[in-house]
Parts: structure tokens; sequence; C-alpha cells
């Protein structure tokens, strides 16, 4: 009997079907691609019910009662909580690009470009990742592990036997808060970045400080701070809903286990799965919307 | 208590409902096509061995779980083919308390027990101050209201999660082992608050419970689950009568008959 060691005993809605393995009906050879397609087919439920999962959450914006005190919890929580994070992530990579782009521009002569170069890269690409990646490791895993925790304490089921909503309750204003506080995150990742470069290119590494700023407000416009803009509301998006959902379905996710394991389990998913879909967005969106 | 079969009403429906658990190599069947039903504005106990099905049972009704086959009628409506928009509607009529009284571990004593309050109506605060504090005082909870579920007894909790399940007037309560883990006394007590709860609300009530037999005497009926099969009886007398042995032994070893 060939054995699949990551079926085994989690509920979920693909063992109610028969097992054609079990009936003989499948000779060995097969079983590698009995296999495959189960895992696809559950991978494919996995998506189906995550994007369910965000139209609820989006939905619950739009219910009553709206939960304001809630959504200003999260803002804190999300938002303000993060500022001291994104603070120091923006000062220290602002520097290595002054440093680093003074450098480089010296070898061609051109360390006039200094300001263009330190900006352009912070506000179309490092803001809005390192933003992202800094409140999926934060925020993110603190969602996922909190909403995991009250599903298999049964705290959510005993919400919806309320009938209270756990998206509109729950989900939906931490939603709402990502949304917000990301791009104002990036925003300031974006100014404390510029001024670490100033502070590492003009003052230590003696580049013009005119031309830092003349060169960055020529290369600046609307389009650039539209794209950065755009890419932080995705991130926002992809990091929560990633996050939460992974919390929310911690008890039907393939080999994750049961319990506290599960939580832990399904939390570091929740960190490296955003991580890497920011990642490949940004690609997407660059590709798209430069 | 005696009761007539056909002149009530009944609240719950279990029609040939049939529930198993767990991986096709070690299939755990739970259900196997059992049939009764909960009648109108009574109180109906739930018993049996532990891992039998008694809490699976009350979330097959509340629709947190689905059934293989067969069908669950609340006042007449199929439970397995309704969707979350109905389900929600549905559970309006319902007062729950979880096994592990499921309380929110955040929100302390006071808030969790006003949470249906503030989400579900429109009372004013004060209001809803004024009821909790009366419900934590009849629960002999007072002055434990700032207190965080993690900080509370087994049995306090246990206590808060009625205190929240009663707390919208239900038309259905079901409750899953409401006093284990609380000394005989309060255990008396809960069980006269029921009666007056009951006579005063008119709910019908759904009690899982291993206090055997003193939880017999709210019974209106009495449902023994085990191996899959369910077992309606409409007093505890009858448990010693019944005609399969292991039944008859059940009640020799619990009731001391
Ligand atoms: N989510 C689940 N996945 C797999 N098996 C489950 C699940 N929930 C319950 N079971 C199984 O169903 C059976 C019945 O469980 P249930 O919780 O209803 O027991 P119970 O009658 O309430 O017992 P107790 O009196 O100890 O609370 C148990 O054997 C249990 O292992
Ligand atoms: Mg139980």
């Amino acid at each position: 009997m060939v054995h699949c060691p990551n079926c085994g005993g989690i509920p979920s809605s693909r063992t109610q079907r028969q097992n054609p393995l079990q009936n003989n009906t499948i000779s060995t050879w097969a079983a590698p691609f009995y296999h495959l397609g189960d895992h696809c087919l559950a991978l494919l439920a996995d998506l189906g019910s995550m994007g369910l999962f965000l139209v609820s959450a989006l939905a619950g914006l739009f219910r009553r009662p709206f939960r304001g005190r809630e959504l200003v919890r999260q803002l804190r929580f999300i938002g303000a909580g993060s500022i001291a994070v994104i603070f120091f992530t923006a000062l220290s990579s602002g520097m290595v690009l002054g440093l680093q782009g003074s450098y480089t521009l010296n070898k061609f002569g051109a360390e006039g470009m200094l300001g263009s170069a330190v900006s352009l890269t912070l506000i179309m690409e490092l803001g809005p990742i390192l933003t992202a990646l800094m409140v999926a490791g934060r925020a993110g895993s603190a969602i996922c592990a909190e909403i995991g925790i009250m599903r298999i304490s049964e705290q959510i089921d005993a919400l919806e036997c309320m009938a209270v909503d756990p998206f509109r309750y729950l989900i939906s204003p931490k939603f709402l808060a990502a949304i917000i506080s990301v791009p104002l995150l990036t925003a300031m990742f974006d100014v404390v970045g510029i001024w670490g470069g100033y502070l590492a290119g003009v003052q230590l590494m003696g580049a013009n400080s005119g031309s830092y700023f003349s060169s960055m407000s020529q290369s600046i416009t609307n389009h650039e701070i539209r794209i950065g803009l755009i890419k932080s509301f995705v991130f926002a998006l992809l990091v929560i809903w990633i996050s939460a959902g992974r919390g929310y379905f911690v008890y039907r996710i393939r080999g994750a286990g049961f319990g506290a394991e599960s939580v832990s389990k399904v939390t570091t998913q929740a960190v490296v799965l955003s991580s890497i879909a920011v990642l490949i967005f940004d690609y997407l969106l660059t590709a798209v919307l430069l | 208590m005696t009761y007539s079969a056909a002149a009530e009403a009944t609240a719950i429906e279990f029609v040939r409902v049939s529930k198993t658990f767990g991986d096709r190599e070690r299939r755990h069947r739970v259900l196997n096509e059992v049939n009764w039903a909960v009648p109108k504005g009574k109180t109906t106990v739930i018993a049996g061995g532990s891992g039998q099905g008694k809490s699976v049972t009350l979330k097959l009704i509340l629709g947190l779980l689905k059934p293989d086959s067969g069908q669950i009628l609340v006042d007449g409506e199929d439970v397995v083919k309704m969707g979350q928009s109905q389900l929600r509607q549905l559970r309006t009529k319902f007062g729950v308390l979880f096994q592990g009284a499921a309380l929110f571990d955040s929100l302390t004593v006071f808030e969790n027990i006003a949470l249906p309050l503030r989400e579900r109506t429109k009372l004013k605060e004060a209001e809803i101050r004024a009821k909790v504090m009366a419900t934590l005082a009849t629960l002999e909870l007072a002055g434990h209201e700032e207190k965080y579920p993690a900080q509370l007894s087994g049995g306090m909790k246990k206590r808060v999660g009625l205190a929240r399940a009663l707390q919208l007037k239900p038309e259905i309560v079901l409750f899953d082992e409401p006093t284990t883990g609380l000394d005989p006394l309060m255990t008396l007590e809960i069980y006269s608050l029921f009666q007056r709860m009951q006579r005063q609300l008119g709910y019908t009530a759904v009690i899982v419970s291993h206090d055997i037999p003193k939880v017999f005497e709210l019974a209106d009926r009495i449902v023994l689950i085990n191996k899959g099969e369910a077992d309606v009886f409409s007093e505890a007398s009858e448990i010693i009568k019944s005609d399969k042995p292991h039944i008859r032994d059940f009640a020799e070893k619990t009731m001391g008959i």
C-alpha cells in the first residue's frame, strides 16, 4: 500500500472521497500521479477558500455596526506600533543607498545624480517592499497567531453561534487598518530614507547638497509617486489577507498538525508566504506600471 | 413526568443523520443514522460515555459541522442545506455554552458577557451594565467582572459561558456540560436556575451532561448516545427497562439502581 505522509489524519473535505488506491483500482506506478492530482486539488480548494475569505473580509467593511474603536486599536497596533521599526529600517537602508550610490556614481563622475538615484529607488521599490516585509514580520505574524488561537479555542465558533459575523467583528477592522497604515508607513519610510541618504551621501561622503535635492525634484514626478502608492496598497492587502487567512483556516491546513503546534506552523507560513507574495507582486506591478 | 408524543411540537429533529471523522484508512463513525427529536419548550438531556458524539451532536445542530448524510431540522428547516447567511439568521435563536466555555480570552468577564448585547442589540451602555451585573450576581460572579478568563477557575469559566449564552433570551439553549467542574451546591443552584429560567423564558433546552442521575430530574426527554446509536427515553426509570443489555448496564452503573 502506497501511503502519503501528508494526508494522514487531517480532517478536510478530501477525506470524504473514496480512495482508489485502497480499492486497488489504480496500480502502484500510478500512485505518484494520483497523489500529485490530489495535492493539486487540495491546493485549488485552498486557493478557493482564501478567495472567499478575501471577499468576505472586504464585504465585512460595509456591514453595520462599524467597529470604530476596534479600528483605532488595530491602527495603533499595525500602524503606530510599527513606526520605530520602519524608522530604523528606513534610516539604515537610506544611509546604505547614500554610501553605495555615491561610491558607484563617483566611478562615472555622476555624483550629482545621487539624490535622484536614492529617491527613485526608495519611492518606487525599497519603500513599499521593506515596509510591507516589516509589517508582515511584526504585525502579520501576530494577527495570524491571534486569529489562529481564536479558531482552535472555538472562539470564532462562539462568535458565529452568537450570530456575530466574525468578519465584521474581527477581521475586517484589521484589513482596513492595514490598508490605511501601510501606505502611510511607506511614505514615512521614503522620507526617512531620503534623509538617511542625505546624511550618508552628503554629510559623510561629501556630495553636493544642492544637487542632491535638485536632481531629486527633477526625477520624481507624480508617476513615480503613484507607482509607489499603488504598490504599498497592494502589498498591504496581500500581507493582511495571507496572514489573517492562514490563521482563520488553521484547522484545515494540511500537515500543520493540531493545537499550539498548528498555530506556530501556520504563523511561520503566513510570514513566508506573504513575503514571497510581496516580492512576486513587486515584479509584476513594476512590469505593468512602469 | 410523562408526555404525549403526538401532542407536542418539535424544535429540533435528527433524521437518519450519520457523521464520520478521519482518514479513509482510519474512518471513525460517530453517529450512524440516528433519529431523534427535541420537543419544543422542554428540556432534553443528552447523556452517554465520553467520546460518543455528544458535543459533535450539538455542533451539528448549529451547522458548525456538516453530517455525511441525513437531515437536521430546526423549526422545520434543514440546517444541512443552509448557506452562511441563513445559518447566521438561524443562530440568532440559540444560546450556546461550549464544553470548553470558549470565552474570548482577550476580553474581561464583563466584556465577554456584554458582547452579545453590544453587538446584537441597541441597548445603551448603562442598560448593558445593569443587565450584566444582574446576571453576574445570580451566578455568584459579582466582583470578578474585571478579571480575564485566564484568571478564572474552570467552574467560573463555565458560569461566565452560561451568563453569556443567556443574555439574548434565546429560544433554544444548547449547554455542553454546564455543571462539570462545579461543586455540588453550585450544581444544584444551576439546576434550579435552569428551571426558573425555563419557566420565565419558555426556551427549549438541550443539555449534555455526565451528571447522572441528578440531571435527569430536569429532563423531559433523555437521549443516550452510544456506539453511533441514539436511544430516546421519556424518563430515567425507563432506561433500566431497555431491551438493550449495554443500556441496562449503563443504567445500573451510573444510576445506582
Ligand atoms: N474535529 C474532529 N476531528 C476528528 N474527530 C473528531 C473531531 N471532533 C470529534 N471527533 C471524534 O468524535 C467523537 C465524539 O466526540 P465528542 O466531542 O462529540 O465526544 P463527547 O460525547 O462530547 O465526549 P465528552 O463527554 O468526553 O465530551 C470522538 O471520538 C472524537 O475523537
Ligand atoms: Mg463533549
